[in-house]
């Protein structure tokens, strides 16, 4: 088993951002069942570069992600692989709450009645994070939500799909890019439970390396294939 | 839900042709109903919203899905904003059904799709660069790629079933069909009328639209 470098609990409700280093692995692990992980990726040394959810999900003919998968950029690269996955399904098309949403869903708790128990939404949580970066509501695109899961039917009738991550779940996301990683742990937006109780996560980092030519996300469709070449050409030396 | 509309092109206060392959920008106040007419049938109309007044304030293809729980846009479909307000509501569509999924395409994203030396090849992602830098209306604005976010492509069919397999099937716009949208808000409206040779979301053939705007 590789080395860790790092480890960090992110409660539920709460938000976090960070870099991850290409040939280092994320792995997220729900550490209470029902978690949900609204992300962003932006290229570290060009934050225009973004994480693009219609070319995700045209390149590789899916409306959601799982083992073999990779977060496309809008540049034609490859931000992160999922190279494990215990879930199945994460949601790619319904982006995060708002502050309006959550009180008129779960009521108002705000740091007068509350303190650190306050309800933070998923937008105001990512723009807290993208603001130490520079980046603000112009830059706030369409997420990835991992653990959550949302089923449509022949009508595009969405339905939210409850108990899609259990305790202990994990999805890894081994970085292509230098990537600026935006996280929010609030409640999927489509989440129908009364009461707000996101699920705290972990975030683990491992050192992984190159990767192995026999890869599974490489190797998944002809269209990834050329995003990893894309990508290698750009840090090409 | 196929609706038609009882508005008059010789009422229109504004109708103008947007060639194959090209941008379109302009200004629809709040109130006004803009029609959108797919002349010569299956042509993708790559289409973005911001409040003219506000221009952080732009469509959001996520919110819009969330809040109404529906992945297609037709008539009654709300058109929702990054803030959570209604920009615009679709009052009128003869095709029946409308993508937000499939965004646009681009240069870079070609050479994914379809192969490295499919780059240099017109895309709807450089449309909306062109235009955000070359019409009047947007000389104020100081746009740039921050500001092209995923965007609605109207006559286009981009299917997802219950597995969730995601697939770009043929259109079924035709020759005539048109959906009209009424301004909740002043908006700067950006379209690309969709260049695409490599895929069937323009019959492999890109046609002149049609854009009409009544008070």
């Amino acid at each position: 088993m590789q080395d860790i470098l790092w480890e960090e609990l992110i409660p539920g409700g709460n938000h976090w951002s960070g870099v991850l280093r290409r040939g280092n692995t994320l792995r997220l692990t729900d550490l209470e069942s029902g978690a949900n992980v609204s992300a962003l990726f932006y290229n570290k040394e060009e934050k225009l570069e973004r994480y693009n959810m219609p070319d995700t999900l045209k390149a590789q003919q899916t409306a959601f992600l799982t083992l073999g998968n990779v977060c496309y950029s809008d540049m034609g690269r490859i931000f992160c692989s999922v190279t494990a996955d215990t879930v199945g399904w994460h949601d790619t098309i319904c982006g995060v709450s708002d502050a309006m949403y959550i009180q008129k869903k779960y009521g108002k708790a705000n740091f007068q009645t509350h303190r650190n128990g306050m309800l933070r939404s998923g937008k105001d949580g990512l723009l807290i994070e993208l603001g130490k970066w520079g980046l603000g509501k112009r830059d706030l695109g369409p997420t990835v939500n991992f653990f959550s899961k949302v089923t449509a039917d022949d009508y595009g009738l969405l339905t939210y799909q409850p108990g899609n991550s259990k305790t202990g779940d994990i999805v890894d996301l081994r970085f292509e890019m230098d990537t600026l990683v935006v996280i929010s742990t609030s409640p999927h937006p489509l989440d129908p439970k009364k009461e707000y109780k996101p699920a705290a996560i972990k975030l683990t980092v491992k050192k992984t390396g190159d990767v192995p030519a026999d890869d599974v996300c490489r190797n998944h469709c002809s269209q990834n294939e050329r995003g990893f070449i894309n990508t290698e050409r750009y840090y090409a030396r | 839900m196929l609706t038609i509309s009882h508005f008059k092109p010789e009422n229109a206060v504004i109708d103008e042709i947007c060639p194959a392959g090209e941008p379109w920008m302009g200004m629809v106040k709040k109130g006004q109903t803009f029609r959108i007419l797919d002349l010569e049938g299956n042509q993708a109309v790559d289409t973005l919203f911001y409040n003219a007044d506000n221009l952080e304030e732009r469509y959001s293809a996520v919110d819009t899905i969330q809040r109404q729980s529906r992945l297609y846009l037709t008539t009654g479909s709300v058109l929702f904003s990054s803030e959570g307000n209604a920009m615009a509501t679709i009052t009128a569509d003869t095709c029946g059904r409308h993508d937000t999924l499939g965004g646009a395409c681009a240069a870079e994203s070609n050479t994914v799709r379809y192969a490295l030396d499919k780059k240099y090849m017109h895309s709807c992602r450089d449309n909306f660069m062109h235009a955000i830098n070359h019409c009047d209306c947007a000389h104020h604005l100081n746009m740039t790629k921050r500001d092209i976010t995923a965007n609605i492509n109207f006559f286009m069919n981009v299917p997802v079933t219950s597995e969730g397999e995601l697939s770009f099937a043929d259109g079924i716009s035709a020759p005539g069909k048109y959906v009209e949208i009424q301004a909740e808000m002043n908006l700067m409206v950006l379209i690309s009328n969709c260049p695409q040779l490599n895929n069937p979301c323009n019959a492999y053939n890109p046609t002149p639209i049609q854009m009409l705007v009544w008070d």
